[in-house]
């Protein structure tokens, strides 16, 4: 009897090692993905189950706060680490992680998998995955777009006191501003105003120092006022162009902005010090990326039909900030295999729905020529207008080395007044012809 | 001069086989073993310290980059140097470097030895405030410039608050404001390490012996007297060590800095070795920044040296 019951045992050990085992050789494979740590990020790892579960590969996620993330990130593709098999990079590395090899070149992968850029938003697929620009060298797949915005106290606007205060000083209806004037009239509206009993503040801007927050913030009032990078495509002529007539309003109203209506020590903030200030109820306005948005749509306190959102004015043309990214293989991943079965399977139509439905930004046709997306979300209309005129930084591979000279220049000007934005401009190209020299462009 | 040993000093012959040297070690002189000893430790001091200063030097002449390693390395000549002295930026940067190491090391000694003579008086509960008073020191600077970050709050923070509370200034925006900042930075920099300059202070002043002040006391000399002409020249060569050991730590300050302002307002902030880190870390221009790592190191080398020579004229 004995014998029976261990033979017994022993055949069903056996026929559970045989069942586990295609199982547990899939958990065996895994890839790290590498990305900036933020609601998207969640909102991915939540998509990534699906891959798991159809291929049997154990996801791994490495997110770094947006702070560190392009020290952190940069340094591990610098020095050819394999800790990221994927990585979501920012879309001005795409020129470094393409000319110094940090990216696998994906153009035979996309035409062996049927995998079409022709299904992607034109300005994502050049912003997030082309190098040169305007190329057809893919090094990524648009993975999330992403561009900056504005929200705004929809309850204060339609408040009757509010709007009869704000026609009697402005002369005009409390509106959604349209233009950079009319977002500094309703901004400094706001500015020191008791609201239930309490002190408001106009707008939270990007005016942080050490990454690239201000650069954020000036640019998105800089473009709509006409400022250009060249006069000509690809010959680095910034004179005329970078310090234009135009460039210095843009930058003069930023400033103005900031003088006007930001709150008290809003003089280092980025995105989690706008969310902040926002959502604690100091500021009318909030500068900020699309992707936070559905954060703010779902929060107890300025969620609902409290916040409204609207796209970046204009001034002489429409224009928002990109921001967003495409998701690359690493070169140095010893995987590399596994994750373009993960960049082929997040290329499906079906898992780009989910992705936006998750509240990640997919940039595919399919979710975005869907005739239901505008009313799919409070902020979707506006993420569409926005996608369809924005401007990106240098995407150099020299780009941070332009970015930090942006950054000081900006915040000279901006929030330490220091001369004009004239010279603050005129400064800035003798920064850029610098390094291009150095960089042997010019 | 004879050849003659007397047996009764000579060493027993067993003993003297067992002092002989092992048979691998025979015919070693002491200076080989000594050497053979301290190689290890010359060898890591070569590698770590020696080499990459030369190699510093090296890459300052040229127009390196260590995000591309693929690339070409052009010699330069003095252009790094000429470049980095002609700047008018890098000129700010070390101004904003001056002021802060020199400010910081006034207040603090000031302060520190103040708060060194008062618990040197033995009062009761003098070894807890000892204690107290060194805690900020034994906190990480890059935590103490988070922490000070929320405490300048213009809004919430309770600095903005105290000073409104005695001024009536209204809140203060410590780190935004051009004018302020600096003296932020000075102001958290004190507060951590005042407590380091009392400590040596300290043992400068429990190092003096008391019939020195008993025969000030039998002399009818006043307090002040006792202080400048007993105290102060004890302790002076204490005063000085923690100066340079806290002036070269804040001639290279970094951390703390970073957290509380990144610099700004503008560069008002931006002290050299912040600057340095984004050359060579950020922007990557290797070259350039190991030309200004070169310029930064002589400056606290020949600085230090001066201020060397000048205490050791005052422990003479």
């Amino acid at each position: 009897m004995m014998s029976i019951h261990r033979a017994a045992m022993a055949a069903a050990l056996l026929a559970g090692t045989a069942l586990c085992a295609p199982a547990a050789m899939a958990q065996d494979k895994e890839l790290t993905l590498c990305w900036a740590a933020w609601d998207p990020a969640n909102a991915l790892v939540e998509l990534s189950k699906d891959f798991t579960a159809q291929s049997g590969v154990k996801m791994n996620f490495e997110f770094v706060p947006w702070t560190n993330f392009a020290d952190r990130m940069l340094n591990e593709l610098n020095s050819g680490g394999k800790l990221c098999d994927l990585m979501i990079g920012d879309s001005q590395w795409i020129g470094g992680g393409a000319t110094y090899g940090h990216y696998v070149k994906l153009n035979d992968f996309f035409d062996k998998e049927g995998i079409t850029m022709d299904d992607f938003l034109p300005a994502a697929v050049d912003a997030y995955a082309a190098w040169p620009k305007g190329s057809t060298n893919y090094y990524a797949l648009p993975a999330m777009g992403d561009a900056v915005g504005w929200v705004y106290r929809k309850d204060w606007f339609e408040r009757p006191e509010i709007r009869e205060a704000f026609q009697a000083e402005v002369g005009r209806p409390l509106d959604v501003p349209k233009t950079w004037d009319e977002l500094v009239e309703v901004a400094r509206f706001f500015q020191g105003r008791e609201i239930d009993g309490e002190t408001r503040y106009g707008a939270a801007i990007y005016t942080e120092r050490g990454s690239e927050g201000i650069t954020m913030g000036v640019t998105n009032a800089l473009y709509p006022y006409g400022f250009k990078y060249e006069n000509t495509p690809g010959k680095y002529d910034m004179d005329g162009a970078v310090n234009s007539p135009d460039a210095v309003a843009g930058l003069e109203k930023y400033k103005e902005l900031y003088e006007c209506c930001t709150p008290p020590g809003h003089s280092d903030a980025y995105m989690t010090e706008d969310l902040d200030a926002y959502k604690s109820g100091q500021t009318a306005l909030q500068m900020n990326f699309f992707a936070f948005f559905p954060g703010i749509a779902k929060d107890p306190n300025v969620g609902g039909d409290t916040s409204g959102f609207f796209v970046n004015p204009s001034a002489k043309v429409a224009a928002s900030v990109l921001g967003g990214q495409g998701i690359s293989v690493v070169a140095y991943s010893d995987k590399q295999d596994e994750a373009l079965e993960y960049i082929k399977w997040f290329a499906q139509p079906d898992v780009q729905k989910k992705w936006w439905s998750l509240g990640g930004y997919a940039v595919h046709n399919a979710v975005v020529e869907d005739p239901s997306f505008p009313e799919s979300t409070p902020f979707a209309g506006q993420f569409l207008e926005a996608m369809s005129n924005v401007k990106d930084f240098w995407q150099e591979p020299i780009y941070a080395e332009l970015l930090l000279a942006m950054q000081k220049r900006m915040h000279d000007y901006v929030v330490a007044d220091q001369g004009t934005a004239q010279e603050a401009l005129d400064k800035l190209i003798e920064d850029w012809t610098v390094s291009f020299e150095d960089d042997g462009k010019l | 001069m004879s050849d003659h040993v007397d047996d009764s000093l000579s060493v027993p012959a067993a003993s003297a086989a067992r002092r002989r040297p092992p048979r691998a070690v025979r015919g070693l002189s002491d200076r080989w073993i000594a050497t053979l000893f301290i190689a290890p430790s010359i060898v890591l001091l070569l590698a770590i310290n020696i080499f990459p200063l030369i190699w510093t030097v090296y890459l300052s002449f040229t127009n390196f980059r260590a995000n591309q390693p693929g690339r070409e390395v052009n010699w330069l000549g003095t252009k790094n140097y000429a470049r980095l002295l002609g700047s008018e930026d890098v000129w700010s940067y070390l101004q904003a470097t001056a002021h802060f190491v020199v400010w910081t090391m006034l207040i603090q000694v000031a302060i520190g030895l103040g708060l060194a003579l008062l618990v040197n008086k033995n009062f009761k509960g003098a070894p807890v405030w000892t204690t107290i008073i060194l805690i900020p020191m034994m906190l990480s600077p890059a935590v103490v410039g988070t922490f000070w970050t929320y405490l300048y709050q213009p809004q919430t923070g309770i600095f903005s608050y105290i000073v409104d509370f005695f001024t009536g200034l209204g809140p203060i925006d410590m780190i935004g404001s051009v004018k302020l900042a600096p003296w932020a930075i000075v102001i958290v920099d004190t507060w951590m390490w005042t407590p380091y300059i009392m400590l040596l202070c300290l043992a400068g002043l429990r190092s003096i012996p008391d019939y020195l002040y008993e025969a000030a006391e039998v002399d009818r000399a006043g307090p002040f007297q006792t202080f400048w002409y007993i105290t102060l020249p004890r302790i002076l060569p204490f005063l000085m060590l923690a100066v340079l050991f806290r002036g070269i730590e804040n001639f290279k300050m970094f951390d703390m800095v970073v957290e509380l302002t990144s610099g700004g307002p503008g560069s008002t902030t931006e002290l050299a070795s912040i600057n340095l880190k984004r050359e060579a870390f950020e922007k990557w221009r290797t070259g350039y920044a190991s030309a200004f790592a070169v310029i930064l190191f002589v400056t606290v080398f020949g600085l230090g040296n001066i201020y060397v020579k000048a205490l050791n004229r005052v422990k003479q």
